[in-house]
């Protein structure tokens, strides 16, 4: 059965935290786990052996330098983390805007890695902050690339320069170069280029994309990549460096679960920094990646930094002081702010998205893919159905009342007997928190040790070769 | 001398295979998305086998991590009814022109269904498609209903008397119960008309070992029934696709390995695996 990382590195974790003191075999135990983990979340043979050898190195010198009683798994943990970030990128690095406008962005990667949706969201990031991005239609290549980009360019209102139909029609080259002119003369001060998917060992098209930033002299050439890749990303991401060569990383499709493998394996090969993160299909599915974030999820501590982002975005500023004031003077929470919330909720995006970023979630991660998302739908309609005044004080809940907001709500009176059981808990808990009582799982981290450097990766030196059968027997024959 | 043929000869008892080559041979295994299981797996049985017939003795041990499964399409007793799913990019739109391009070759005839109403320009690639290979497609609004577009390409179908159908869907990932929910409801309005004899999961050569979870997914949602393992021009080896096949026992059934219409071919167990080891 397939763990993900998180939930493999919090149950490897989980037992050295629990003892005191270690041995070297418990050392060689973990190690063990981590590259069993890694391997199956898709990081890189060559990057897994070396993670997995600096981390050993560091713990066995760290040990003994620990004294007795302090916690030595603690300490491990803390090396593990800290190699994590400094693989992921150290910090997080924005776009460098070009000293004269416009700036340009290039996007470059395999077939499908969703180039075309990101070049939306970019241009939409961007434009929220004030900038005037152009969109460039270059991918020629995939039937109705180019009517793709035309349409997301409309849907946020970011003008599409697009003079070649595409579908095999027009000069990829021709089009980004007269793109910069048009930007240029217009006064855009961002150009992103969209081209059209590539494989790494495809020498003419790589050709093609070299020749694209030659024509554009972009100021970011970002490699967009699947975050669903698995080994490949070793050979595929060298032979973009290699070839058009890239200054940052984009992964997409974060919102599913496969999570870190791919980031760690590109980070640590191609030593670019992950700059952004795409996480749906929607325009605003995307932020800018950070690297302590993903050591987190990682290692199933969950994101919680992003999951506050959100919730401060959903939850308008108004409503969540009226909350916060109400949480300090110690006013009870009412179904009225929990319809609030629900409803703030469902502007953040699906609930297993949400609950995926909570700490633990990976041990968790049963119960979040079986979550039901009518369920917010259903329990909405319920609290909508009752009077205010039922709202501000559930005690008033007798069963006539009860059976009239199942009637309402199109549900059975037991559904409406259980919401306002679990409210009832809730309350209590939060009073719990109020008093002091930090929830389990929510602990400091501990005092940081520093690795010495990122893990070296031994690229594979093997030739690349193609996957389909026929071409490499050819090449075998050679 | 190539991995596969020294581990031909140590098959045959005329060579050793040294513990440098049990090593490479698991980090090839690895490196192509086999998993850490499967290739365990076949490193524990490579171990074992000693026989006269080397090549026998080898597809013998990767046939028994494969499905049983038949291979070949499974027909319907008037349309022929085919799904294509997946999860977003991994070449769906592409394999469903490149499957109907084949069966019109071979003298049926096909109607194709543009059930991805979601993303942007999706329909009009299809139609592209459509026009370019000669294959009719069934097109509703885009952001409307796709099992609605699916249920009227299905009447068309009936009404042609079509050998095939082949629906487009949009892409989704497996862990978003919505989109999982409306591919059932897709499933669900078509069989009113005809059973959907083949549901076929896309998988994509690069994805790691998340092509299991996928499998996995779509399966218990819409009961996969074979795969086409697409992009195996590229240098990724698709290894996921086998533990696949061993784990949820769905079979590949086709392989892409270009953007043209013609990169298509039935996938062959014998000759990938060799390709894995060569
Ligand atoms: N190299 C290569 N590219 C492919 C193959 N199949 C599809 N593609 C490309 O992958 C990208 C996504 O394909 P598409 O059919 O739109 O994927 P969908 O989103 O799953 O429908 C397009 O650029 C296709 O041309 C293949 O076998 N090899
Ligand atoms: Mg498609």
């Amino acid at each position: 059965m397939f763990e993900s990382l998180s939930s493999r590195f919090t149950s490897a974790f989980s037992s050295l935290r629990s003892r005191g003191k270690l041995s070297n075999a418990d050392i060689e135990n973990t190690c063990a786990e981590i590259r069993q983990a890694l391997l199956e979340s898709d990081v890189a043979l060559s990057v897994v052996e070396n993670f997995v050898a600096q981390i050993r190195e560091q713990s066995l010198a760290v040990l003994p330098t620990l004294q007795s009683g302090s916690n030595q798994g603690q300490a491990i943990f803390n090396i593990v983390n800290a190699a994590l970030i400094e693989i992921l990128g150290g910090s997080a690095r924005r776009i460098r805007f070009a000293k004269n406008p416009p700036t340009v962005i290039m996007l470059a990667g395999l077939q499908g890695a969703g180039k075309t949706t990101l070049a939306g969201k970019l241009a939409k990031f961007y434009a929220d902050q004030g900038n005037t991005p152009l969109l460039v239609a270059s991918d020629l290549q995939r039937p109705n690339a180019v009517t793709q980009l035309q349409i997301v360019g409309e849907s946020i209102g970011v003008p599409v320069f697009a003079p070649e139909p595409g579908n095999g029609v027009g000069d990829p080259v021709k089009v980004a170069k007269s793109g910069i002119d048009f930007a240029k003369s217009k006064l855009y001060n961002m150009v992103i280029v969209d081209t059209a998917g590539r494989l790494g060992i495809d020498d003419d098209l790589m050709k093609q994309a070299i020749s694209i930033r030659d024509a554009v002299n972009p100021d970011e050439i970002l490699f967009v990549v699947d975050a669903m890749i698995g080994q490949d990303a070793v050979r595929t991401s060298q032979a973009f460096l290699d070839g058009v060569g890239f200054d940052g990383v984009v992964l997409t499709k974060l919102d599913g679960d496969a999570r870190g493998g791919a980031a760690l394996s590109i980070a640590s090969i191609t030593k670019r920094p992950i700059m952004f993160a795409s996480t749906g299909e929607k325009i605003g599915d995307f932020d800018i990646f950070y690297p302590d974030r993903m050591a987190s999820r990682i290692l199933g501590m969950g994101d919680v930094a992003t999951l506050a982002e959100q919730a401060k975005k959903a939850f308008d500023g108004e409503s969540s002081a009226k909350l916060e004031a109400k949480f300090a003077s110690g006013e009870d929470f009412t179904l009225e702010d929990f319809l609030e919330q629900l409803q703030a909720m469902s502007k953040m995006g699906s609930m297993s998205k949400i609950l995926g970023m909570l700490p633990g979630a990976g041990a968790m991660k049963k119960q979040i893919e079986n979550f039901d998302e009518s369920e917010i739908v259903r329990t909405k309609a319920i609290v909508q159905s009752m009077t205010p005044t039922e709202r501000r004080d559930p005690k008033v809940l007798n069963g006539s009342r009860r059976a009239r907001i199942a009637l309402g709500s199109g549900r059975k009176v037991s559904d409406v007997n259980n919401l306002v059981d679990r409210f009832s808990a809730a309350q209590k808990m939060m009073k719990q928190v109020r008093n002091g009582a930090m929830p389990a799982g929510m602990g400091a981290m501990g005092l940081p040790t520093m690795p010495k450097g990122p893990a070296k990766a031994v690229v594979h030196k093997k030739k690349s070769k193609s996957g389909n059968p026929a071409k490499r027997a050819i090449e075998d024959g050679q | 001398m190539s991995l596969f043929s020294k581990f031909i000869a140590k098959v045959r008892g005329t060579n050793d295979f040294s513990a440098a080559d049990w090593h490479e041979l698991e980090e090839e295994l690895l490196l192509s998305d086999l998993g850490p299981t499967l290739t365990k797996t076949v490193l524990e049985q490579a171990r074992k086998i000693k026989s006269e017939n080397a090549n026998e003795a080898l597809s013998h041990i990767l046939t028994s991590t494969l499905s049983s499964k038949d291979r070949s399409m499974l027909l319907g007793e008037t349309t022929t009814v085919i799904m294509v799913v997946g999860v977003n990019g991994t070449g769906k739109t592409t394999s469903v022109a490149k499957l109907a391009a084949n069966i019109k070759k071979s003298g049926k005839s096909v109607v194709m269904a543009a059930g991805d109403t979601f993303r942007a320009a999706a329909v009009e690639q299809l139609q592209t498609w459509g026009s370019q290979i000669g294959v009719e497609v069934v097109a509703g609004k885009t952001n409307g209903d796709p099992a609605s577009v699916a249920f009227d390409a299905t009447k068309r179908a009936k009404e042609l008397n079509s050998d095939f159908l082949i629906i487009d869907t949009a892409g989704r990932l497996h862990n978003k119960n919505d989109l999982m929910a409306e591919l059932e409801k897709v499933k669900r309005v078509v069989e009113k008309v005809f059973p959907i004899n083949e549901t076929l999961l896309v998988i994509d050569a690069t994805t790691g070992q998340n092509g299991l979870q996928q499998a996995k997914i779509f399966t218990e949602a819409v009961q996969t029934t074979g795969i086409i393992l697409t992009k195996l021009d590229g240098s990724a080896r698709g290894g996921v696709a086998l533990a696949i096949e061993n784990e949820v026992d769905i079979p590949i059934k086709w392989i892409g390995t270009g953007e043209s219409v013609n990169d298509f071919a039935p996938f062959e167990p014998t000759n990938y695996i060799q390709g894995l080891l060569s």
